[in-house]
């Protein structure tokens, strides 16, 4: 029997910040295949695991499909997780959301915009993004508005702010085919963006493109490394420091562009003369020949690129981290040119759109200001608000928000598919303040750890039930599109949004209306474009087909693949010197082991789109990796279970004995709540991007018995890098 | 000017790049050789053989796929001596594999008059559907052995080696190594070979359990073990019409 050819749809990927193409092969409202558009730039056919067969989430059993209010009322400082079903009400739309209204409306009354917070959600559209933004700055005067950015490249951001002026990701991934040298660290670009990885094998494998690896993981791109620094965790700015410091001694640094395209080079380069490859080597454990290497090979390239993710980021030095990696490309001029680059790897789908459209506590949509007086103005004037009435003052960040959660603080927290019970660090202390909260709205497609908080919950639809848009990690805006109806009573977020919204309007008695009378999510992108000028000329029209690179100035530009080409967003850039900051919490006598955390191919952050999905029977539990080394110190074999401790927490998992991490070094990855890394975390904050380390932290390991491990999910032997 | 070259195809004067292949030239004047293991994004391979043309001069017909054009080439893509090897060759691949579900190749057996009984006493290739994983199923019986999926599972996509050719001659077959199951081969699950099968051998299991008869809500209901299971079979009584 062949299946009926019904023309499948095509929409974006809702995994990671690659922002493949789909095409989504439908019967019966069911998505049965998903294949790739062969002609798509982003990923020419091809797609990852994720993108292929993880759709499945959308029909999975424990999906919500009614709105909910939990039955026993729920009091601040002893708020308990509810997981099933039979602890909640189904409710209608209109009770669900003339509560929410009610609830928001008094604790706003009675305790001001400072008691409100909203988490944003990066895999959710920049529409959605963009309105709950709205509703939170405009109703509620409250810029206490942040998403997973600030746990993922908060560090990255703030760096690239500071030094060149702009955040996203310099140029197009694709451009790597033209790229040859370049360095990946602090990101297993295979697991995280394989779309991207594959296009990094065809550079080297078909290109002859040289790659430099800094990582303390033998992730599988050291397969086709020349050169891996098998650095200890956290002693980022010392290895590229140590480069910057052969860079300048052998005399291989750009003049022309230091002298035209930047400042500040004389005290960088003074700050840079004590980081000798002996002195880096004593702190980074890498040997000192492998610096000079690395330095002379990316000095050298013609196109050299950088690649990184969240280990550079997610650390207590961070910016640091950052500016590390910033330095040495100003330093060689590899940026700027196509095949060259600053390039953070985005984590999310829509990380990229979600910062964009202002989702975060410091800034507007188009990341103008919350405290410049202009700034504020603009968006009065956009909002239909009255002169001053916006709040001037910087909003609380993910994590304050959270640490805030007490009487005079925070009291009502609305959580929109975001999952902080699993991705905030020291999840033992994450757990304390969420039970202290009053009021908690939680917008998701399934019950997750957060969500069993709540006092409402709001069934959101899923990507393929919906229309909108998403910006990947190189700039690009792209459609998403409604393939099916939407199961049950779910309705799409910015639905949501506009009928809370207007409920919250009516109740507050506002004279004007910031306006939430939208048909269709078309019309939120053009008022969108109207206040944040990088995405004036982004029209549905434009990106029927292929997306649009921001900025897009207006409604001819063809797009930005690559930044910088003649200046930088300040201006000239600016070197930050750097001196080397230990991490956090160093190993010890009773903690002797580092904890690494991070993401494997099959599974998703929080765990709730992939832990609902068979994506699970690929890799159905947490494994701990430990180096056979260390596994030997530990008597620990393959597949035993074991008890990882740190400071804040302990897990229970089984043991997986792997040289894929380095001695005195463990990985966890943290998508797995019955042994959740970050229960294990430390949440020591960068003191200027306010991310803290998930990298690496002091733990330490024993073998305990068979019957302690949570949960008996059948081992399934797989043979994957 | 060395970059161009002058040839005829079916007696057309034609001026093209001298890198391209006479597909791609017959391509660029509106000239259709018909494909069955070539894809755009697969290196040729000239496995199938299903594009060969006549090139006047040359001994054995040539594969369009792979074979550059040349100055002074004369191309015939459709004569008799070239539709009867195509004829032949779909022949060939209806006696040995099922190709109920690839509408395009019983289009051109159709086209060229392929007999489906030409070979009919040949022995049928039908390898048991291997179902070892939760996300896709391989049916070697509809495998024409075109390479694509072995090509993207390589250097074409995924560096992922994790499939190739077993067997010799009749008993090919595309397998893992040692016949793992795909999870413990270093199958990613990328399904790029899905992508670029042409007969469906490669399909997604929530497909297949559809055409099985399952139900959408059937599907989404089983548990672990149940999509595990080797062997499925609907419950006749369970499955509504």
């Amino acid at each position: 029997m062949n299946m009926i050819k019904n023309k499948p749809v095509t929409t974006t990927c809702p995994f990671c910040g690659v922002g493949c193409n789909l095409e989504l092969h439908i019967k019966d409202n069911f998505i049965y295949k998903v294949t790739a558009p062969f002609d798509s730039v982003v990923n020419k056919g091809n797609l990852c695991v994720k993108g292929r067969f993880g759709y499945d989430f959308i029909y999975n059993n424990r999906r919500i499909l009614n709105p909910l209010i939990r039955k026993s009322p729920q009091k601040p400082g002893a708020r308990s997780q509810a997981f099933n079903v039979d602890e909640w009400q189904e409710v209608s739309w209109d009770e669900a959301l003339d509560y929410t209204a009610k609830r928001l409306v008094e604790i706003y009354q009675r305790e001001g915009s400072n008691a409100m917070a909203v988490y944003c959600c990066a895999k959710a559209t920049n529409e959605d993004n963009y309105l709950l933004q709205k509703l939170f700055r405009a109703l509620f005067r409250s810029n206490n508005v942040d998403h997973c950015t600030r746990l993922c490249h908060a560090g990255s951001v703030v760096a690239l702010q500071k030094a060149i002026g702009s955040a996203a990701m310099s140029n197009t991934a694709a451009e790597i085919m033209e790229t040859d040298v370049f360095i990946i660290t602090g990101s297993n670009t295979t697991e995280t963006h394989p779309i991207i990885s594959i296009q990094m094998k065809a550079a080297i494998e078909k290109n002859g493109a040289k790659l430099i690896v800094v990582d303390p993981r033998r992730i599988e791109m050291v397969n086709y490394a020349t050169l891996w620094l098998a650095e200890k965790p956290g002693s980022d700015v010392a290895v590229f420091s140590g480069m910057a410091h052969v860079i300048l001694k052998e005399n291989l640094y750009n003049k022309e562009f230091i002298d035209t395209r930047t400042e500040n080079f004389q005290n960088f380069s003074k700050a840079m003369e004590k980081f000798t490859p002996e002195y880096v080597e004593s702190i980074t454990g890498v040997e000192k020949d492998k610096i000079i290497q690395a330095a002379r090979l990316y000095a050298n390239a013609k196109r050299g690129a950088i690649y990184w993710a969240l280990g550079i980021s997610q650390s207590t030095h961070g910016t640091d981290n950052a500016h590390s990696l910033i330095n040495l490309a100003l330093l060689t001029g590899h940026v700027g040119k196509r095949g060259t680059g600053l390039n953070p790897l985005r984590g999310q789908n829509n990380v990229q759109g979600a910062s964009d459209a202002g989702a975060m506590p410091w800034h507007y949509p188009g990341y103008q200001e919350v405290d410049d007086e202009q700034s504020a103005l603009i968006f009065e004037k956009a909002w239909n608000i009255e002169p001053g009435g916006l709040n001037r003052e910087k909003g609380l960040t993910t994590t304050e928000i959270l640490s805030n959660a007490h009487p005079g603080g925070v009291r009502s927290l609305y959580i929109m598919g975001e999952n902080p019970m699993m991705t905030e660090p020291n999840l033992n202390a994450a757990h304390k303040h969420m039970q202290e909260l009053e009021f908690v709205v939680c917008q998701d497609l399934f019950i997750n750890e957060s969500g069993a908080y709540a006092d409402v919950f709001l069934p959101a639809t899923t990507f393929a039930e919906k229309d909108g848009t998403f910006t990947n990690t190189d700039r690009r805006v792209q459609r998403v599109r409604k393939a099916i109806e939407p199961l049950g009573n779910t309705r799409p977020d910015w639905q949501i949004i506009c009928d809370l919204a207007r409920r919250v309007e009516k109740l507050l008695g506002r004279p004007n209306s910031a306006y939430w009378d939208y048909s269709h999510p078309e019309e939120i992108m053009d008022e969108f474009g109207k206040v944040v000028p990088s995405y004036r000329g982004i029209k549905y029209a434009r990106i029927e087909k292929t997306g649009l690179q921001t900025p897009v100035v207006d409604e001819n530009h063809p797009g930005t693949p690559f930044l910088y080409a003649e200046s930088f967003p300040i201006g000239k850039a600016i070197f930050f010197p750097l001196d080397f900051k230990p991490i956090d919490e160093e190993a010890d006598t009773d903690f002797p082991l580092i904890l690494n955390t991070g993401r494997v191919l099959e599974h998703w952050h929080g765990g709730t789109l992939t832990r609902n999905s068979w994506l699970d029977d690929l890799y159905s539990q947490a494994l701990v990796e430990i180096n056979p080394v260390d596994a030997k110190i530990y008597d620990i074999n393959h597949l035993d279970v074991v008890k990882v401790q740190s400071r804040r927490g302990e897990v229970i998992l089984r043991a997986n004995v792997t040289q894929k991490t380095i001695t005195g070094v463990v990985f966890i990855p943290f998508h797995f709540a019955e042994a959740a890394a970050n229960f294990l975390t430390n949440d020591a904050l960068d003191p200027e991007a306010l991310i803290p380390e998930f990298k690496a932290c002091a733990v330490k390991i024993e073998k305990v018995t068979e019957d302690q491990l949570p949960t008996k999910q059948p081992y399934q032997p797989r043979g994957r890098y | 000017m060395t970059d161009t070259v002058k040839l005829k195809i079916n007696h057309q004067e034609i001026n093209c790049d001298k890198e391209l292949t006479i597909l791609q030239a017959a391509k660029s004047v509106g000239v259709n050789i018909p494909t069955i293991c070539y894809h755009d994004n697969c290196t040729a391979n000239a496995l199938c053989r299903i594009c060969v043309v006549e090139v006047k001069g040359a001994r054995t017909l040539i594969p369009s796929c792979v074979a550059k054009v040349s100055e002074g080439m004369e191309v015939e893509t459709h004569n008799e001596r070239v539709n009867r090897s195509r004829k032949t060759i779909l022949e060939m691949m209806l006696s040995t594999s099922d190709l109920s579900q690839s509408p395009e190749l019983l289009e051109m057996a159709s086209e060229y008059g392929a007999d489906h009984d030409r070979f009919g006493d040949a022995e049928r290739r039908s390898p048991p559907l291997i179902d070892d994983n939760s996300m896709f199923v391989r049916d070697y019986e509809k495998c024409i052995l075109c390479w694509r999926c072995v090509q993207v599972c390589a250097e074409d996509a995924q560096y992922a080696f994790a499939i190739n050719f077993k067997g010799r001659g009749y008993h090919t077959q595309i397998s893992t190594f040692y016949e793992k199951p795909l999870p413990e081969s270093s199958c990613v699950f990328c399904g790029q070979c899905i992508g670029v099968c042409p007969t469906e051998a490669l399909k997604p299991k929530r497909q297949w359990l559809l055409e099985l008869g399952y139900e959408s809500d059937q599907i989404m209901q089983m548990t672990r073990n149940e999509r595990n299971k080797k062997t499925k079979k609907p419950q006749t009584s369970s499955v509504v019409k």
